[in-house]
């Protein structure tokens, strides 16, 4: 068994239960014109335009990025700049909702045929990875297959965050269409084995992958320990195939393609009715939201207030986009849920522990995935010490978060090591 | 809605904490500190007394002169004191533990920046010191429960400054040590005040092992490097035996040579840290003018620490190293 360190975490998946239904429809979207890696898009509507859903509203001409649609029929009533969690500012589109929910006319399910024409759909279907990094899927299959040539497609079902149920929803209310869109994938991009990576703390998406597979030997189900950050990229290939993804480098230089479990599932859906990604499935939960706990099929660009007034989460004091470890959090309850956010958390408290001085327990050293050198990183960062630093390797650090965690001073090393990559210089 | 906590992520945190950790290392030393109050009495109990006593007032009037945050809650202060008495002579003058004290907390650990930042273990820089400026009360050994009427002699040889008994019989040279295994297991022989009970130090070294506050390569590596050098040394399955259970290796293994401060990070640092002490111990006990190595071995090995550390960085997942220079004679 391939195994990285890594720490045990409660699981708080209280919502695995929950059947997804449909949020009730927004009276107001707002849908920002960036929403993951890559180039912000530009706005192809301007205030006053009727809209429908699946609509193309946002383009660019960058390769790193994905078009976005409308996730309602009705009037765009501004284009307004909107400041991102990560401190940039871009435009977003705000659409005043007509009810009908009219579906765009032009929209028409892809023809797919070869390997190019499946690169196309999954880009105009504006698809970034729906895991949480949300990186743009069409970039993601647009490898050179000469020089990286990808045998095995890694599908990224672990969801080692505490809380989240949204993967393990799709697994349960979909599974056919991630076995369709794994062979989909596998037919036009050439990759001739799959492996179905889900954690041993859900045994019933593990028993009701198997058995759907079971006639189809090109797909596996792997089982991996519960075990956070198990569902990381590079973390997952190595767990899985025990393959190394070194510095610098794609998990197609080690012939892995990741995708994510509703990502598959979502290409598949795309390839039969033509819809975009205009709504997804998130978990809503947290000490703060007091009824209405469950997962949802929300419409991109609705404002996470309306959850929490659907939640009756008055005292939340810490609300977060995705899980506990990795989350960001919402700086205003009017952001709104995008194509990444895979989970809207509402806590009632904020807080962490006191901060108190190293004493050089190692314990960021044991739990680091990577076995990364937290304490000795912070003491570089201080002398800003870049030599240093880049001995170290900071670079490497995936934020994971697992050295904060077990930080008995409880100091913020996973913050640290972030700032301490800003002082190396890019290439 | 206002008042939302923004900070960066992780939003958990561990359940543990600084004084949590010290803590369990004050339930661990408790049951040989306890022995060591039973075997030598009031004397034994009043050294404790002084000591952590001083410690946690040093610490506190340290860190309000210097106008740095308080720590004394984070009860390292306490440790030190615990394991300070736990190094003494239960007849140590007690104006000698404050000065002990004083060099533990003020001098070695808060003159350098207080918890974390210190060089050397607080407790035994302060026990050399101690044993170089007064030689005689630091090397005064009463016999157990000399303070009960039962006891005719009071005084009398450690394990290390006894003399083993040579005897002969039937033509062939035998050696015989002062005190039996069970005496040196329970700990009913002279001593410092801690040191003695090798049943309980080895308990409450299993008890840091196990809820995973120490690592067990340090005192694996100390230990087993010492009996293996002592038993190529002898040849004799007892001596090594003996040697382990005697004097200052157990306590200086499981609670001395595991500071995390003054000890390397990493496990291949912690075994080359083990073993550089199982080593200068062997040599002190063996080779030097002085009985017990423990203290000088640990406190060297702390000077070595930084070094070891630079030595034994981890190699991070997948990281691409940079190749040596190579050499520019004949290159060009």
């Amino acid at each position: 068994m391939n195994k990285l360190n890594g720490i045990h975490l409660a699981h708080n998946k209280g919502t695995k239960k929950c059947e997804t239904v449909d949020f009730p429809l927004p009276k107001s979207v707002i849908i920002p014109m960036s929403q993951h890696m890559g180039a912000p898009c530009d706005s192809l509507v301007k205030k006053g335009d009727e809209v429908t859903v699946g609509q193309k509203i946002g383009d660019s001409g960058a390769f790193m990025s994905a078009p976005i649609h409308s996730s309602v029929s009705g009037k765009v009533t501004d284009v307004t700049d909107y400041l991102l969690p990560n401190g940039s500012v871009c435009k977003a589109v705000v659409i005043e909702t007509d009810g009908n929910q009219t579906v765009c006319p032009d929209l028409r399910a892809p023809i797919i045929n070869d390997r190019q024409s499946l690169i196309a759909a999954v880009r105009d279907c504006g698809l970034t990875g729906l895991g949480g990094a949300g990186f743009p899927t069409h970039v993601k299959l647009n490898y050179d297959p000469a020089k990286t040539p990808v045998d095995t497609l890694v599908i990224n079902a672990a969801e080692c965050e505490p809380y989240i149920t949204s993967d393990y929803r799709e697994i349960m209310e979909n599974p056919n269409d991630i076995i369709e869109g794994i062979l989909l994938v596998q037919k036009y991009m050439g990759i001739p084995m799959c492996k179905v990576c889900i954690e041993n703390n859900k045994p019933d998406a593990i028993e009701l992958m198997q058995k759907k597979t079971a006639e189809i030997g090109s797909i596996d189900i792997v089982t991996l320990p519960s075990e956070y950050p198990q569902g990381a990229e590079k973390v997952i290939v190595y767990s899985a195939m025990g393959r190394i993804v070194a510095e610098g480098e794609l998990p197609s230089h080690q012939g892995v393609m990741v995708m994510n479990v509703s990502t598959v599932s979502h290409i598949y859906r795309y390839s039969q009715d033509g819809i975009p990604l205009v709504k997804r499935r998130i978990t809503f939960d947290g000490d703060a939201v007091t009824e209405n706990k469950g997962n949802y099929f929300v419409p991109i660009g609705t404002r996470v207030s309306e959850l929490l007034a659907h939640g009756k989460a008055e005292d939340a004091k810490k609300i977060l986009y995705g899980g506990p470890m990795m989350g960001m959090c919402l700086y205003d309850t009017e952001q709104p849920i995008t194509k990444t956010t895979n989970a809207i958390l509402a806590f009632r408290k904020g807080e962490l522990p006191q901060t108190t001085a190293c004493i050089r327990c190692g314990r960021c050293v044991r739990t680091c995935p990577f076995g990364l050198m937290p304490l000795m990183i912070e003491k570089a960062y201080n002398a800003k010490d870049v030599e240093e630093l880049k001995k170290l390797k900071v670079m490497l650090c995936m934020n994971c978060g697992c050295c904060s965690y077990a930080c008995p001073a409880h100091r913020p090393l996973a913050e640290i090591n972030q700032l301490a990559k800003s002082l190396i210089p890019r290439k | 809605m206002n008042g939302l906590f923004v900070s960066p992520s992780p939003h958990r945190a561990t359940s543990m904490s600084t004084a949590r950790i010290m803590l369990l290392v004050i339930i661990a030393l408790l049951p040989s500190a306890v022995a060591g109050c039973v075997f030598f009495g009031p004397s034994a109990a009043a050294v404790f007394a002084v000591c952590v006593i001083s410690c946690v007032v040093f610490e506190a009037l340290s860190r309000k002169i210097m106008k740095r945050e308080q720590t004394v809650s984070d009860l390292s202060a306490v440790v030190t004191g615990l394991l300070l008495g736990m190094n003494l002579p239960a007849t140590t003058p007690l104006y000698i533990a404050v000065i002990g004290s004083f060099i533990a907390i003020v001098i070695v650990k808060q003159l350098f920046g207080g918890i974390g930042q210190n060089f050397a273990n607080p407790a035994i820089a302060a026990r050399v010191v101690l044993m170089l400026s007064f030689a005689d009360s630091m090397t005064t050994w009463v016999v157990p429960y000399w303070y009960t009427d039962v006891v005719d002699v009071t005084t009398g040889a450690t394990p290390l400054t006894a003399s083993w008994l040579n005897y002969s019989e039937g033509g062939a040279e035998y050696k015989m040590a002062p005190f039996t295994l069970g005496e040196m297991l329970w700990g009913e022989t002279g001593g410092c005040i801690g040191e003695t009970c090798a049943i309980a130090l080895i308990a409450g070294g299993i008890f840091l092992i196990i809820t995973k506050i120490i690592s067990a390569a340090t005192p694996v590596a100390f230990i087993g490097s010492f009996a293996l050098l002592t038993f190529i040394y002898t040849g004799s399955a007892v001596e090594t035996v003996y040697g382990i259970l005697a004097g200052g290796l157990l306590i200086g293994a499981f609670f001395m040579a595991t500071d995390y401060a003054t000890t390397p990070v990493t496990t291949k640092g912690k075994i080359i840290f083990g073993i550089g002490c199982g080593l200068m111990t062997f040599i002190i006990r063996n080779f030097g003018s002085f009985p017990e190595g423990v203290s000088f071995a640990i406190l060297l090995m702390n000077l070595l620490t930084p070094y070891i550390d630079k030595l034994t960085l981890t190699k991070p997942f997948g990281a691409k190293m940079p190749e040596k220079p190579a050499k520019s004679e004949g290159k060009e």
